[in-house]
């Protein structure tokens, strides 16, 4: 009977000790213990650990000061919504959280966020320190903001000044005939050069310029709640659009297949693409990739031009980070103190200098390292050219649809399928129908 | 049922088991065994199972049900089981098909269908071939065979990330071996975005299912009696007609089993194609269970998120029935 | 008996075939993850243009890999340890007992394995959730809640397959034990399971392999802390980079335990599968 009894107590032995690690797993991982605060950041760095390493020294300043701790978790985009639509359905949310602007609207209607009305906004020092443009994308209108701006992004033509001079182009393209054209003499096959750089595979990146052009054509994507997203000048904004890889050819149809910015951001650091349009905080990319940043040029993305009826001057959607508070936050008033340190003028220089990103305060702006020709032209273009995407429940859905339908029709385009109006008119109806579903 | 009690290792006494072990499904018909009084000691290490199984598996199917009938979505989800009731509206919307979404589902169906179908037909082709192959000895057998069940022992996240690296259009060994070695297209193709995303689902499956095919045949080959292939030689059969008149009707409750469970696992898989597509699966090859998890994690509506995978499951309970049914029924012919 | 040339010729096909379909991605993982980072990012090179194990000690750096690892073994252990509790417990109860409800609770819990994980996913959460906030407990984003779900996952198959296993073994052994006066427990442990220690081996490196790497519920069952490898694997792409090298290094770093062990106990595992499948 010896080894007989050997197995048993084997057995025994070690579900006792795996049931034992459980435990203390189960144990350690307590959420926020005592007095710490939980912050949810944002991927705004190079990686999750570069975010880490900005933010710890900035949190125990903060701790230093008010003597509350914040116990940090960095997550990544792709993680980020689903997170905090966890969180909104168990409670168990953090404190403090980083949200995509666009995504205010919708947040709102979940009524998991503290209201920021008159009264919890003067907390942070006031409506009034806030750029006005960047307060747009904080809720839908006529309800107390779920959040306030924290980080400001704005999309810009990056483009290579080497390869510039090469072509022959004297300088950036204004109106979107000037754009093409100069993508046409970019594209250089032989040298296995392009004249854009997009991420075809980002419904994200997509729906953004499904917006920016349809509005350049004079669509509106939803009236009121309603949405409108196979309106024929919405067809024609995304055809503006796709006609880059499908009819100009000047976009590498291997572009179909990034779905972020490190392979767009990487192809134009080495050469490859003579331009991209991506949202400021591409500068501390692209200088992580090593390209100098007097190599290259930024200009607003080109408009139409004529505009044609309805269409209006836009070539960016009001990009950026808010930065919102639970509602069941244990702590409101630490966390609204975290909040006004975020968006002290003092910390918006700091990380906003580290990020490549706009400050969203004004006195942030004294600051030389806030002035120069490419921080002038995304404050220009959040100043004059810039519209908040729709600040509508539904938001989150049409970007995914929205997104989505464009990047299928890239990757047919990609395939060297014909992609002409009818093919994106279909797909935006499609997008339009399910929408409409609630699917 | 032909079948032979497996050889064990360590002891003689399982030589001694009687005949074929009883099957737990067909338990309920044979006569009760002697054996122990009323006791409640069965029902009490019985217990522990139940009560997880409860937890884990029985409740959430409830609540799952429950979901399907309310208008769970952004707006309700903190207060989830307040959400408003609408009864089968979830249910309406999903299976009228001239809407988008019921259209949607039953492509995404339809796109299952298909590449359960050719899944499991590949997996059992391919694991018949290597079984049979391997079924004389020769040196290096058993290295072969070793070899052969790495793909399905390695973590599926693991391998198929593998795969997306060597799909990749410009960086990939696949495009470089379809086009730089063989020059068989001078456009590289896509295999991750468009219509060739299909084929590329389809052959990471099978790479990573298939040796459960070769392991289970083999098993079952091992269990054929030699005087039946002897037997065969002495007739003068050949090596086809052996196959078809020895091996594979002696395989067939083997394969019964086989292909039930294949089906499952290809029609629920997710691991595989969430992995290699990301969150964005190509239209191409959005098989159902991306298709749920998009429709409730991507869209915000849980409520007709839930209904598609209760229809889901009546459909895989059906089909499931069917089969068994369908196995009766032949075996009492 | 001599086969005939052509079908020697065909095996050898096959086989050939065979091996280098499985051998590719295998050849990739291999040979990227000791290839430095420019070999990945430009066109694929079959030979590397320097060897480095440079990803193999910055793969722990990229990613917080050590915590993924930690996380990951606490939870496939723990899963598979209990399961294989359960599971023994159950089948030694349908193997020796008959009993109201037995048949019932088989059917249920076998056919819970058809059912798709999208179903449970959701409910699972708000159920969760729930549970934590009335009770005060931590399921949710919990190694502790992982555990609980996963060693479901491989009850139903331990279960049956063991079954198959305990009725294989003459019930005169345990008889003859109950008869020296050892408790049906005893009999189980002393003289049954040590019996069925191959199928007992196949059901824990089964129940292991389904929670290593398991990735629907770790995506929204865990959180920073408690993330397990198959979700955190993907935490290679960054903004600034693809570590593709380090990405096949962790890869295989993260396959050789689960590897090793299928391989090492394939032979209980094909007997279990003939037990198992061979009956019906």
């Amino acid at each position: 009977m010896g080894p007989r009894r050997g197995v048993a107590a084997w057995t025994a032995a070690g579900v006792a000790v795996a049931l034992g690690l459980a435990g203390c797993g189960g144990s350690e991982d307590s959420g926020a213990a005592g007095a710490a605060l939980t912050y949810w950041a944002s991927n705004q760095g190079t990686s999750l650990d570069h975010d880490r390493q900005v933010l710890t020294p900035e949190l125990e300043k903060f701790e230093q000061r008010t003597g509350i701790s914040v116990e940090l978790e960095v997550i990544p985009w792709t993680d980020l919504q689903n997170r905090v639509l966890a969180a909104t359905a168990s409670g168990e949310g953090p404190d403090v959280v980083n949200i995509g602007n666009t995504w205010s609207a919708s947040l709102q209607a979940t009524g998991a966020f503290l209201p920021f009305d008159e009264q919890t906004i003067g907390r942070v020092g006031g409506e009034d320190r806030f750029l006005a443009s960047t307060l747009t994308s904080t809720g839908a209108e006529g309800r107390p903001p779920v959040a306030v701006p924290l980080y400001g992004l704005a999309y810009g033509l990056f483009y290579n000044k080497r390869l510039f001079a090469e072509a022959g182009i004297a300088q950036a393209p204004r109106t979107w005939a000037e754009f093409v054209d100069a993508a046409k003499k970019l594209t250089v096959p032989e040298k296995r050069q392009w004249g854009l750089g997009i991420m075809g595979a980002s419904y994200t990146e997509n729906a953004h310029f499904a917006f920016i052009f349809g509005r350049q054509n004079g669509a509106r994507p939803f009236e009121g709640d309603e949405p409108r997203l196979d309106s024929p000048q919405m067809v024609d904004g995304v055809s503006q659009y796709v006609d880059l890889l499908s009819t100009h050819r000047v976009v590498n149809p291997s572009d179909a297949e990034y779905v972020n910015d490190t392979q767009v951001v990487k192809d134009f650091a080495a050469g490859r693409t003579a331009m991209i349009m991506i949202q400021n905080y591409a500068t501390a990319a692209i200088r992580s990739n090593g390209m100098a940043d007097d190599a290259y040029g930024v200009a607003p993305i080109p408009v139409l031009d004529p505009l044609p009826p309805g269409g209006k001057k836009i070539s960016s959607h009001v990009a950026g980070i808010n930065v919102g508070v639970f509602a069941n936050s244990d702590d409101t008033e630490g966390a609204l103190e975290f909040v006004d340190f975020l968006t002290s003028t003092e910390e918006q220089k700091i990380l906003n200098g580290t990020w490549g990103s706009l400050p969203v305060v004004r006195e942030a702006y004294d600051d030389p390292r806030f002035r120069g020709p490419l921080i002038d032209v995304f404050q220009q273009v959040l100043a004059e050219s810039a519209e908040t995407m729709p600040m509508v429940p539904a938001e989150a859905q049409f970007e995914t649809l929205v997104g989505t339908a464009v990047k299928d029709v890239l990757a047919d385009a990609a395939s060297g399928e014909t992609v002409d109006e009818q093919v994106v008119e279909d797909a935006l109806a499609a997008a339009d129908q399910r929408m409409r579903a609630g699917g | 049922m032909s079948t032979t009690t497996p050889s064990r290792r360590g002891g003689g006494q399982a030589g001694a088991a009687p005949t074929g072990p009883l099957p737990p499904s067909a338990a309920g018909e044979r006569a009760p065994r002697r054996r122990v009084p009323r006791t409640w000691f069965p029902h009490l290490i019985l217990l522990p199972a139940l009560l997880v199984e409860l937890l884990v598996h029985v409740v959430p199917v409830l609540v799952g049900v429950f979901t399907s009938l309310l208008q769970l979505d952004q707006f309700s989800l903190r207060d989830w089981s307040a959400a408003p009731f609408v009864g089968f509206g979830n249910y309406a919307v999903v299976i009228d098909l001239s809407s988008p979404v019921g259209a949607d589902l039953l492509r995404s169906f339809g796109t299952t269908a298909l590449y359960s179908a050719l899944v499991v037909g590949l997996c059992w082709v391919i694991g018949l071939a290597a079984a049979v192959a391997l079924h004389p000895p020769f040196p290096g057998r058993g290295l072969l065979r070793t070899l052969f069940l790495v793909p399905f022992a390695l973590p599926a996240f693991a391998s198929v990330i593998t795969w997306n690296f060597m799909l990749q259009r410009d960086t990939g060994l696949v495009n470089s071996l379809v086009v730089d070695v063989l020059g068989l297209t001078g456009e590289r193709p896509f295999w991750l975005v468009g219509e060739n995303s299909f084929a590329s689902l389809v052959v990471v499956s099978v790479w990573r299912t298939w040796p459960f095919a070769f392991l289970t045949l083999t098993a079952g080959m091992q269990s054929i009696p030699a005087e039946l292939y002897e037997a065969a030689n002495v007739d003068g059969a050949g090596p086809w007609w052996r196959l078809r008149m020895v091996t594979l009707p002696m395989l067939r409750p083997v394969n019964a089993v086989l292909v039930l469970v294949l089906f499952l696992w290809s029609f629920n898989d997710f691991t595989t194609p969430f992995t290699l597509f990301g969150q964005a699966a190509p239209a191409e090859a959005e098989v159902i269970s991306l298709h749920v998890y998009n429709s409730s994690f991507q869209t915000w509506n849980f409520g007709l998120g839930s209904a598609m995978s209760v229809l889901l499951v009546l459909f895989l309970l059906a089909v499931s029935l069917a089969y068994t049914g369908f196995l009766r029924w032949r075996r009492d012919e | 008996m001599r086969s005939p040339l052509w079908t020697r010729w065909a095996r050898g096909g096959v086989l050939v075939v065979l091996t280098l379909f499985v051998c590719a991605p295998l050849y990739v993982m291999a040979v990227s993850s000791v290839a430095p980072l420019r070999d990945v990012q430009g066109p694929f090179t079959w030979l590397p243009s320097a060897l480095t194990l440079e990803p193999f000690s910055q793969m722990w750096k990229t990613v917080p890999l050590g915590r993924y690892f930690l996380n990951s073994a606490v939870v496939a252990l723990a899963a598979t340890a209990c399961s294989l509790v359960l599971a023994v417990l159950a089948a030694y109860a349908i193997s020796r007992y008959r009993f109201r409800g037995r048949s019932g609770f088989l059917t249920t819990v076998l056919s819970t394995q058809m059912f798709p994980g999208i179903l449970f996913l959701l409910p699972l959460f708000l159920i969760y959730v729930t549970v934590d906030r009335t009770l005060g407990t931590e399921l949710f984003a919990t190694r502790t809640g992982l555990v609980v779900t996963y060693l479901t996952f491989a009850l139903p198959f331990s279960v049956w397959l063991l079954v198959g296993y305990f009725d294989s073994i003459p019930r005169e052994l345990d008889e003859a034990a109950l008869v020296d006066g050892t408790g049906p427990l005893g009999a189980l442990f002393r003289v049954v399971l040590p019996t069925a220690l191959p199928g007992v081996a196949a059901v824990a490196i089964y129940g292991f392999m389904t929670a290593w790497g398991e990735v629907l519920f770790a995506s929204v069952l865990t959180d920073d802390r408690t993330r397990t490898l198959a979700v955190g694997l993907r935490g290679y792409a960054t903004q600034s980079n693809v570590y593709w090298n380090q990405v096949m290094a962790a890869s295989l770093v993260v396959s050789v335990p689960v590897v090793l062990g299928f391989l090492l106990l394939q032979r209980a595992l094909v007997q279990g599968l003939t037990a198992g499948a061979v009956k019906s």
